[in-house]
């Protein structure tokens, strides 16, 4: 019998021929991925009376939630956690402006294909999107790890998905991933290994993968896997170090498995005020909206920006709606500016914030008012999310988001691309 | 927290998210007892004090879904409870609820039957829930499990395991 990513990766990490689903194991993860809203974890170091890191080498810290900080207390949590970077030895540690830790970490490949990664950040299951294994954790169950390196982990059962045909017009990973979050629900995989293969991949580069795999936390995933292939060689061969990817094998055993054939699939968006209340684009178009924001840790990216100019190029965004943008790095802001991205954006009337999650958490940069209604890009549209608990949150891909600022109610993206 | 809890019921519905349980602008927050004042004020500004004088949490399916933050058992652990016994959990929560020093228990029969204001015991050892003279069994925490509540969480835990000088 075959094995699963997850199975091969703990086996590999736990030095066994073979492990099962449901096993316990001591794992010690390549590395260890934390961020500002997740200063409390210093603190709980502090308390637990410990005087330095494992290996402050396996660490990585960037500070996206808070950037900048708004009120005294957040200054005063990045000024402790810089400090405590400094003192600790731990250089890749990334201030505010510098982008989304989820977006360094797999630009700045600090992530690399057959890695076991751990995260203090419920969208850590990103890194599937190169073919790391990948899971979020809360601060307390980082202290073992910062403390000794080691800690317990279960081999979870894994979900396969295949996606097949042809990507139609106008229909993104976004999309794809929101119509997966329909059939499964935002409880269908809880625990799970998500594995994404299939031949509509060749068409979804790492933008759109990262999505894929950043989403699937919604459906309540340990984990994901985006199949490893030229894409994935590609985009880490920038980093120009050793790695070993590991591969699912063919006749691998699934707690589930789905197939979704993407062609004649249409432009989706989830309703307010959960994930999984997903619609086709139609069914919501003409609902007026406030605000439109492009960003957070599943959108910002280059090819989303690229999108939301091309869309926007030349037009002007409704009256009364405010689009905001927070690309998801320094250097994607560069490059879109170099390629004229930016320039687009502001002439239509776009407001950029600096890299980092934006009002996404809510708790800053855009908040919404009593009544107001916003489109965005994210992955969470909870009662309150974004401000006001009498705001409606819907997502949907960068093209309905920036085609929606235009009409200023929610817009099938295929009539302006 | 020994073996046995005792407690008045709150109970809450399905999918209940972290947001819900402690919203996001409060996450600069790190102390249970500060935290408490906001406990469930994601699902309206009543919540906290409602959930006053309550120490067992009884929820639906995916319980704690969403954002990783702690500051959610927290908040809980702040405002008096022991132990959340629901259909399911999200995984993250799951975890973080043990590290916080609180029982978190599925057992979807007795979610069921459990009303709010109830009144019910619980045995960790012997997996038990009793409610109005009914009574339910679970999956028994294993022994690790139980000294991490036992020393109230991760950090005195650890604390110990290590042999941190005080």
């Amino acid at each position: 019998m075959g094995k699963t990513f997850a199975e091969k990766i703990f086996a590999k990490k736990a030095n066994r021929e073979e492990v099962f689903p449901g096993e316990m194991l001591i794992i010690t993860p390549d590395v260890l991925m934390t961020l500002d809203a997740d200063a409390e974890i210093v603190y709980r170091f502090k308390q637990l009376g410990l005087k330095r890191v494992w290996d402050p080498d396996r660490i990585v810290c960037a500070m996206d939630h808070y950037s900048p900080a708004s009120t005294v207390r957040t200054a005063t949590l990045l000024k402790t956690l810089r400090e405590f970077a400094k003192e600790q030895g731990i250089k890749r540690f990334y201030d505010i402006g510098e982008g989304l830790a989820h977006e360094i970490m797999v630009e700045d490949g600090h992530v690399l294909p057959g890695q076991f990664v751990v995260g203090t950040d419920s969208h850590t299951p990103s890194y599937g999107c190169v073919g790391a294994f990948s899971c979020g954790i809360g601060t307390s169950d980082a202290l073992p790890i910062w403390a000794t390196g080691k800690h317990w982990f279960k081999v979870p059962e894994s979900v396969k998905i295949t996606l097949l045909g042809k990507m139609p017009h106008g229909v993104y990973a976004k999309d794809i991933i929101l119509e997966v979050i329909r059939h499964f629900t935002t409880k269908g995989c809880t625990y799970k290994c998500v594995e994404y293969v299939g031949e509509t991949l060749k068409e979804i580069k790492m933008a759109g993968r990262v999505v894929l795999a950043n989403l699937s936390v919604e459906m309540g995933v340990k984990a994901t896997y985006v199949q490893y292939d030229e894409v994935t060689r590609s985009h880490v061969a920038r980093a120009n170090k050793e790695y070993e990817p590991v591969i699912p094998d063919e006749d691998a055993s699934y707690s589930k498995t789905y197939q979704i054939d993407v062609q004649g699939m249409e432009p989706m968006v989830a309703c307010p005020h959960a994930v999984d209340n997903v619609k086709p684009v139609g069914e919501v178009e003409g609902t007026e909206i406030h605000q439109a924001f492009i960003g957070t840790c599943a959108s910002g990216r280059l090819e989303d920006l690229e999108v939301a100019a091309r869309i926007v190029k030349g037009k002007k965004i409704a009256g009364g709606v405010r689009l905001l943008i927070a690309p998801a790095s320094r250097s994607i802001l560069r490059e879109a500016i170099e390629l004229g991205y930016v320039q687009s954006l502001l002439a239509a009337g776009a407001t950029f914030l600096p890299p980092g999650c934006g009002p996404c958490m809510g708790l800053h940069q855009g908040l919404l008012g009593n009544g107001e209604r916003c489109i965005s890009t994210g992955n969470r549209n909870f009662m309150g999310r974004m401000g006001s608990h009498n705001a409606e949150i819907y997502l949907g891909s960068v093209a309905t988001v920036a085609a929606s600022a235009l009409g200023g109610a929610v817009t099938d993206p295929r009539k302006c691309i | 927290m020994g073996s046995l809890i005792k407690g008045k019921v709150f109970k809450v519905g399905d999918d209940i998210n972290t947001d819900y349980i402690i919203p996001g602008k409060y996450v600069d927050i790190y102390e249970p007892e500060e935290l408490a004042s906001h406990a469930f004020e994601g699902l309206g500004e009543e919540y906290p004090k409602m959930l006053v004088g309550h120490s067992v949490i009884v929820a639906g399916e995916n319980f704690g879904l969403g954002s990783a933050r702690e500051q959610a058992p927290n908040a809980l652990k702040g405002a008096g409870v022991k132990a959340i016994i629901a259909k399911t959990f999200a995984r993250i929560f799951y975890r973080n609820t043990l590290n916080v020093g609180i029982a978190a228990i599925e057992c979807p029969e007795a979610v069921q039957a459990i009303g709010q204001e109830d009144e019910v015991e619980i045995d960790l050892e012997r997996g038990t829930v009793v409610v109005r003279d009914e009574k339910f069994y679970f999956a028994s925490l294993p022994a690790e499990v139980r000294d991490l509540l036992e020393a109230g969480g991760m950090v005195p835990f650890l604390k110990k395991a290590l042999d941190v000088p005080a």
